[in-house]
């Protein structure tokens, strides 16, 4: 995500080392290419990092603070480092980075559909009960949605059709 | 103009603490029944399903109570675990226990599509960490939304008496989610609440009776009433003694 402040060299550094932290459910995809990471401030007192959750609920939240606040403090910075959980802009399946959508494909993961028209609703109600995700071995979109739940809430589990190999989507949201 | 909580007078804080509980505690309770169902689901998807479901509404009380925490000073994990039965405030129709899976199906579809209908209000509030926080959760219970009328359609087709008697046993319970706030005159006109609840609760009506009745027969014409969040059960009661049974058993305790 581009950021205004990215112009900004200590900023510069913040994205740079946030782009070396996995997502702890996913440690394939950056929280970077992940699309959490919402703003990054620095000025003479403090870093502040804006974290977008993909879902509410997510348990890896709290991890990812710690993490964060870990890493950017080691960069020494500014004497405080506070991670922030936002809603604005809620984090929506289209903030995955290209980068992230094929490392996610590469680790066994359909990605997510993208909007048609943006984060809208309705989009979404059509996109959720649309069963077309291309299978992440062989490519077939002969495939099928089994659950819209999986083992973790942003996954849902497919079937290829073709090469016969279960897999799990980056779900749309 | 969106409103900040310092910007408040207190009784307005007050109503809007007790919108808060009351849509933080139906997505608690509904989480805790719908986790009963982890590991004896009817098939394993549906276990996975159901269990996904729960720890998503879980996760949205905690945010709520992490909103009304801010609200009001208190810990938002002893506003979860710390009160005793008595003082939640879920809506009636969560006061019942899981029963069998048309039960749970049933009470499933009237609280998700009445739930769509009260976030659908709550996204367009001024205060302004409410609406970022339920347009959030929208975009998730869609999911749940799109499940439970799969479910719906399914017993419809499969069993429909026992999802006939089960509808027909909840409904008037549902019309609970849309109960009466105490103050909720003093939140509608600040916009906090941006539609009274005797509005959404005919809005939902007007959803579902086309839905149900086919199933059913003819519904009755059901309102919430003013105690509607203040019954609870001994279903409720053994609930609340199974969650508070780890936070109890050493108080204060972090891990």
């Amino acid at each position: 995500m581009v950021n205004a402040t990215a112009a900004d060299p200590r900023a510069r550094r913040i994205w740079d080392e946030l782009a070396t932290i996995s997502d702890p459910e996913i440690p394939a995809i950056s929280v970077v290419d992940l699309g959490v990471i919402g703003s990054v401030h620095v000025d003479e007192a403090r870093v502040r990092v804006e974290l977008l959750p993909t879902f509410v609920g997510c348990p890896a939240i709290g991890v990812m603070q710690e993490r964060i606040t870990a890493r950017v403090s080691e960069l020494k910075l500014a004497p405080a480092v506070e991670v922030v959980v936002t809603f604005d802009p809620p984090w929506t399946s289209d903030r995955i980075s290209a980068e992230g959508r094929e490392r996610l494909r590469l680790s066994g993961f359909a990605p997510p559909q993208r909007m048609p028209a943006g984060p809208a609703l309705g989009q979404l109600e059509e996109l959720a009960v649309l069963p077309v995700a291309a299978c992440p071995y062989c490519g077939s979109r002969n495939t099928t949605l089994d659950n819209a739940f999986g083992p973790t809430l942003c996954r849902a589990i497919y079937h290829c059709g073709d090469c016969r190999q279960p897999f799990e989507q980056f779900k749309q949201v | 103009m969106t409103a900040v909580a310092p910007d408040l007078d207190v009784a307005t804080r007050e109503a809007l603490a007790e919108l808060l509980l009351s849509v933080a505690d139906d997505e608690f309770i509904i989480g805790f029944w719908d986790s009963e169902w982890t590991g004896i689901a009817p098939m394993l998807e549906e276990d996975v399903a159901t269990s996904s479901i729960a720890q998503d509404e879980i996760g949205h009380a905690r945010a709520l109570y992490e909103l009304l925490g801010e609200l009001t000073g208190q810990d938002p994990d002893r506003i979860a675990y710390g009160r005793q039965p008595d003082a939640f405030r879920h809506a009636a129709l969560l006061n019942h226990a899981r029963g069998d899976w048309a039960f749970s199906a049933a009470r499933r579809y009237l609280y998700e599509t009445a739930d769509a209908v009260r976030l659908a209000a709550l996204a367009r509030s001024s205060y302004e960490p409410l609406a970022l926080l339920t347009g959030k959760m929208r975009r998730e219970e869609t999911y749940h939304l799109l499940h439970a009328e799969a479910w719906l359609r399914r017993l419809a087709d499969g069993a429909p008496d026992r999802l006939a008697d089960a509808i027909t046993s909840l409904w008037p319970d549902a019309q609970e989610v849309f109960a009466p706030l105490a103050a909720e005159e003093s939140l509608v006109r600040a916009g906090l609440l941006p539609e009274p609840m005797a509005n959404l609760h005919a809005t939902w009506q007007a959803r579902v009776r086309p839905e149900l009745e086919p199933i059913t027969g003819a519904l009755p014409a059901d309102a919430p009433t003013r105690d509607g969040r203040e019954r609870r059960t001994d279903a409720f009661r053994w609930l609340h003694a199974e969650f508070t049974s780890v936070s109890g058993s050493e108080d204060g305790a972090t891990w």
